[in-house]
């Protein structure tokens, strides 16, 4: 039978040794699996447990609170706003080209945003957030906010953004943020984990960037679990960020928004020094421009306007900006001769007009001459000839070195961006520089702050507050970090003679208050408030004799560029100093016409603390000044209360 | 006819049969089946969608069909073992014409109401015929060359075509499987031996064609080698799943992270957590003890099915029994190896266990044959 045939005692023997040989192999494979699992699991276990808890644990970073920055009254001139943001995740939105355009209706956004951010949405995962809209006002945010129902995966969020409330006053002093970029971080050495985040606010220019490392804070941190496309699952723990240190300069808000406005249209700058203190109380440079617009990121219109501008806005003039000091620098001349006792106070000395070095002639500003002329007449009416027969007596190299000492010539320590040094030159400058002698000629050029004699505005006014103390005041911008005041160093003494100093104290007094001065219109009438001054009007093209012939003859004929450049240095009170200042008008024309009156008003409103009152004005000019007053572009005053 | 008026009083007939069910496979089948359904569970953080609940629904049906194949006499299952082949064999070509590609694979046959994946049918099928063929076969001329070549033909036409779908998974299970029955049936030593020396051969030549123009392998299959080789070659890419499910292993530990709490397979960083890796997952939730517990269970059924072959008088019935166990054997062999680190990532599910209609469906029908051998058997002690 078939069962015979097929059950075959022999061949069942074979199958069931076969059977137990192939059941024999699967249980020591078996065996195997088993000690391969004990050596994961058992042996190895506490390697794989740390790479699962590497793998699920993320760390991000949380971005500190940027410093705030105010002025010496506490009034904010940078600070942190809710920046309100709208934010889309597709996996809740569902037809997101829908709720996008229902939003369209609701808040301004433009076709080609939608597209954009509906491009973004396609390439990022469904549940990553994106950035619909920024910035939007608070009305928009509610109107958001109450349509949220027809607006599936739409919310609001609101981060934090870098706000310049007085907007263009402090444009050049405080700077401004914006997003750290590849040039940014190729040019540091900082290793701060922030830099890392997109978009991270950084300090680009002014106390923004040279403070931007105590300003900025310290980031914290919070581990969250992902999942393995990135999803958050929940936070583990955090570790909070550190605000940035706040910053108070010594500025003082009202005077900075009188002075920027004072310089108004002009192409100017000034700077405005307590001379005890060397702090800063306003430090002006027009025109300028509103900074807000670079943290939010400025059109290629607008900033190609900034760069096109002649006027230069962007540049901070007060520091950055260097000018001959024309008639300023004859004080450092008078001091170098009286120090070296080369002149005394009584000397006179006759000025026809010009003076005649061999073949060469160099011509006084006034053509018909000073007639007799002693060192206090020499400031008052600003002499020129005085000054060339006095600068040969001393030389080039004491010039130099008195002015040094006053602060020219070398690069203040100030928190902002790109502080020229300007130039006092010295034979042994133009032997290396210019490649040729010094010859007499430059000297007189020299003693009237001409040829190669450059000086910032900064420098000037740091110039006019050691004219007033006698001591080496420095000027500074910080007034305290953090709560902290910075340090204040009495200023050394500079060691130089009372007769000397008084001397020419004396003459500048007599610039701004003898009648019939340079300066003598633009004087301060209250008493007790009188201002000592210097004017100066600084060539930048000499008039040549065709062009006189054809009738060329003022400053105002002459294309904008080539008119001379308008400055003042001043201090105040006379009898107790606690301002100087300096004004430069570029190309404005002459000093007593364009810079000083600029001068005395600022220095008016330092020296009251807000609006002087009419008497502190010469009589003939208080219905002018008033109206003139209505006419500047101020800040509407806030009330003290209002502040607090 | 015959065999069944000899054994008549050995065989049991109508319901009685359920009596003679082999019913510590069924609880053992029954039991790593509820794990995975618990696995499943798990894997979809806590919720019986959209695996645990369909899972259980396909063992349901499989259960019965269990029941069904089992129940039917097995001369009925050796008679059609033939035709089982060729329409297996019909569908395979099919596959190649009308299948539906999926990843980067043609695996599947849509008929509208049912998907289905005609390897995994040539899996039994195969074991099928060759028992049949062996109990056909009479003994004495097993080892004999023209003998051999034809069920090597049978085991390498569907091989072929598997491979060419290309699923290296299911072609190693297909080839190895019934060669298993092959030296079940007693097929000399020195075949095997020399298949092993040519295996080399094969391999060496598999990895020589690489970047030929007679390329064997596709290249991501060529990478997965690569890969398995070397893992940290490539951590983020190719590397990434085993990398992954080592990392789910380990950190499982002894007891295990407690259940649910794997953060590998809660944070989804274990590919197919649901499929191929489920067993990384249960043991990083139950740890070395829960992936033992798994392997034991495993082990149990192939025990229960060996001692249910070696019992029985029917060559037929235990060449199939032995030939089921086997493919079993290498379905979760294979994939442990592969989730361990141990063997390239070939793509085989864990039997009974991973998410999956069709391999669920066909590994009872298996067992439905074993339980079929199993009560229909001439039992040794007559």
């Amino acid at each position: 039978m078939s069962l015979n045939r097929r059950y075959d005692p022999k061949t069942a023997k074979k199958l069931t040794r076969r059977g137990l040989i192939l059941f024999g192999a699967q249980a020591g494979f078996v065996g195997l699996l088993g000690m391969r699992l004990r050596y994961l699991q058992v042996d190895q276990a506490d390697q794989f447990r740390l790479l699962a808890e590497e793998n699920r644990i993320n760390i991000r970073l949380l971005a500190p609170m940027r410093g705030l920055i105010t002025d010496r009254n506490g009034v904010d001139l940078a600070e942190n706003i809710p920046n309100y943001r709208i934010i889309i995740v597709r996996e809740q939105a569902g037809d997101a080209a829908e709720i996008l355009a229902r939003l369209a209706t609701i808040i301004p956004l433009e076709q080609k945003d939608i597209d954009a951010t509906l491009k973004l949405m396609k390439r990022r995962a469904a549940f990553v957030p994106v950035t619909v809209a920024e910035r939007l006002s608070w009305p928009e945010m509610a109107a958001v906010a109450a349509n949220a129902p027809a607006l599936p995966g739409i919310s609001a969020e609101v981060g934090s953004t870098r706000f310049y409330p007085r907007g263009k006053d402090f444009a050049h002093i405080v700077g401004y943020v914006g997003p750290v970029s590849e040039y940014d971080l190729s040019h540091t050495e900082d290793q701060d984990p922030l830099l890392q985040i997109p978009k991270f606010q950084i300090g680009k220019t002014g106390v923004e960037k040279k403070i931007d490392r105590r300003l900025r804070g310290f980031s914290g941190s919070k581990r969250i679990e992902v999942n393995a496309v990135g999803r958050v699952m929940r936070e583990l723990d955090r570790n909070d960020s550190k605000t940035g240190a706040g910053l108070e300069l010594t500025v003082d808000s009202h005077l900075q928004n009188y002075l920027q406005a004072r310089l108004g249209d002009y192409s100017a700058s000034a700077a405005l020094i307590d001379v005890n203190t060397g702090e800063i109380m306003a430090i002006g440079s027009t025109p300028s421009f509103d900074p807000n617009k670079f943290v939010t990121g400025i059109s290629s219109v607008d900033y190609k306007m900034l760069t096109s501008n002649k006027f230069r806005p962007l540049a901070n003039k007060s520091v950055q900006g260097t000018y001959p000091p024309g008639s300023t620098f004859k004080m450092m001349v008078a001091l170098a001769a009286l120090e070296a006792g080369v002149i005394d106070l009584e000397e006179t000395i006759y000025c026809p007009g010009y003076y005649d070095l061999g073949n060469q002639r160099f011509n006084d500003w006034k053509r018909s001459g000073h007639g007799n002329v002693n060192l206090r007449s020499s400031l008052r009416d600003s002499c020129d000839v005085f000054y060339y027969i006095v600068s040969q007596r001393v030389g080039i190299e004491k010039i130099a070195a008195m002015a040094r000492r006053f602060g020219l010539g070398s690069r203040l320590d100030l928190p902002l961006n790109g502080i020229a040094a300007g130039l006092i030159p010295t034979k042994e400058w133009k032997r290396s520089n210019v490649g040729e002698p010094w010859r007499i000629g430059d000297t007189l050029n020299s003693a009237i702050g001409q040829g190669f004699v450059l000086t910032s505005p900064m420098q000037l006014a740091t110039m006019a507050a050691r004219l007033a103390t006698g001591r080496a005041v420095v000027p500074k911008l910080i007034r305290s970090v953090d709560g902290v005041k910075t340090a204040f160093v009495q200023p050394l003494d500079l060691g130089l003679s009372d007769m000397a100093l008084n001397a020419v104290r004396g003459g500048m007094f007599a610039v701004s208050n003898e009648r019939g001065a340079t300066a003598y219109s633009t004087r301060i009438a209250e008493k007790t408030m009188r201002m000592a001054g210097k004017t100066g009007t600084s060539q930048v093209w000499s008039i040549s004799k065709k062009q006189r012939a054809r009738g060329v003859a003022r400053n105002a004929d002459l294309p904008w560029e080539r008119r001379d450049h308008a400055l003042f240095v001043a201090f105040a009170p006379f009898d107790r100093p606690r301002f100087a200042m300096a004004v430069v008008v570029e190309h404005g024309g002459g000093g007593s016409r364009f810079a000083a009156p600029i001068a005395r008003d600022v220095m008016l409103e330092a020296l009251y603390g807000g609006q002087p009152p009419a008497t502190a004005y010469p009589r003939s000019q208080r219905t002018r000044i008033k109206n003139e007053r209505k006419l500047l572009d101020l800040r509407p005053e806030v009330n003290k209360g209002d502040q607090a | 006819m015959s065999y069944l008026v000899h054994n008549h009083k050995s065989v049991p007939t109508g319901t009685r049969k359920v009596l003679y069910l082999n019913w510590p496979l069924i609880l053992l089948v029954t039991a790593v089946a509820s794990i995975g359904f618990v696995m499943l569970y798990s894997v979809a953080g806590g919720s019986v969608d959209p695996w645990a609940a369909s899972q259980a629904k396909k063992f349901a049906i499989g259960f019965v069909l269990m029941l069904i194949v089992a129940f039917i006499p097995i001369y009925f299952w050796r008679n059609v073992a033939g035709l089982a082949y060729t329409i297996s064999l019909f569908l395979l070509i099919g596959v190649q014409f009308f299948g539906t590609v999926g990843m980067g694979a043609q695996r599947w046959i849509d008929f509208g109401f049912i998907r289905l994946q005609p390897s995994e049918l040539m899996k039994i099928a195969l074991v099928m015929a060759l028992a049949s063929y062996y109990d056909w076969l009479e003994p004495e001329k097993t080892s004999r060359p023209i003998w051999v070549l034809l069920p090597l033909i049978l085991i390498g036409v569907p091989t072929f075509l598997v491979l060419k779908q290309p699923d290296l998974g299911t072609a190693l299970l297909l080839s190895i499987g019934g060669t298993a029955v092959m030296f079940l049936a007693g097929v000399s030593w020195i075949y095997f031996a020399v298949a092993t020396v040519s295996a080399g051969g094969m391999v060496a030549a598999v990895m020589f064609s690489r970047g030929t123009t007679w390329q064997i392998l596709k290249n991501y299959q060529y990478r997965r080698i690569d890969v398995f080789l070397d893992p940290s070659s490539d951590p983020l890419g190719a590397g990434y799943h085993i990398t992954q499910s080592k990392i789910a292993l380990g950190s499982g530990g002894w007891a295990g992270r407690g259940f649910m709490q794997g953060t590998q397979s809660r944070l989804n960083f274990l590919p197919e957590k649901q499929t191929d890796f489920i067993f990384t997952s249960l043991a990083e939730q139950l740890g070395f003890i829960g992936g033992i517990s798994l392997l034991v269970l495993y082990t149990l059924i192939i025990v229960f099915c060996v001692v249910s072959a070696l019992n029985n008088k029917d060559r037929f019935g235990a060449l199939l029994t032995l030939g089921i166990a086997t493919t079993f054997f290498l379905f979760f062999a294979v994939n442990m190896s592969m989730v361990m680190g141990i063997a390239p990532v070939v793509g085989v599910p864990l039997p009974l266990v991973s998410y999956g209609g069709t391999a669920m469906l066909v590994l009872m029908i298996a067992f439905g044959l074993v339980q079929s051998a199993h009560i229909h058997r001439p039992s040794l002690g007559h």
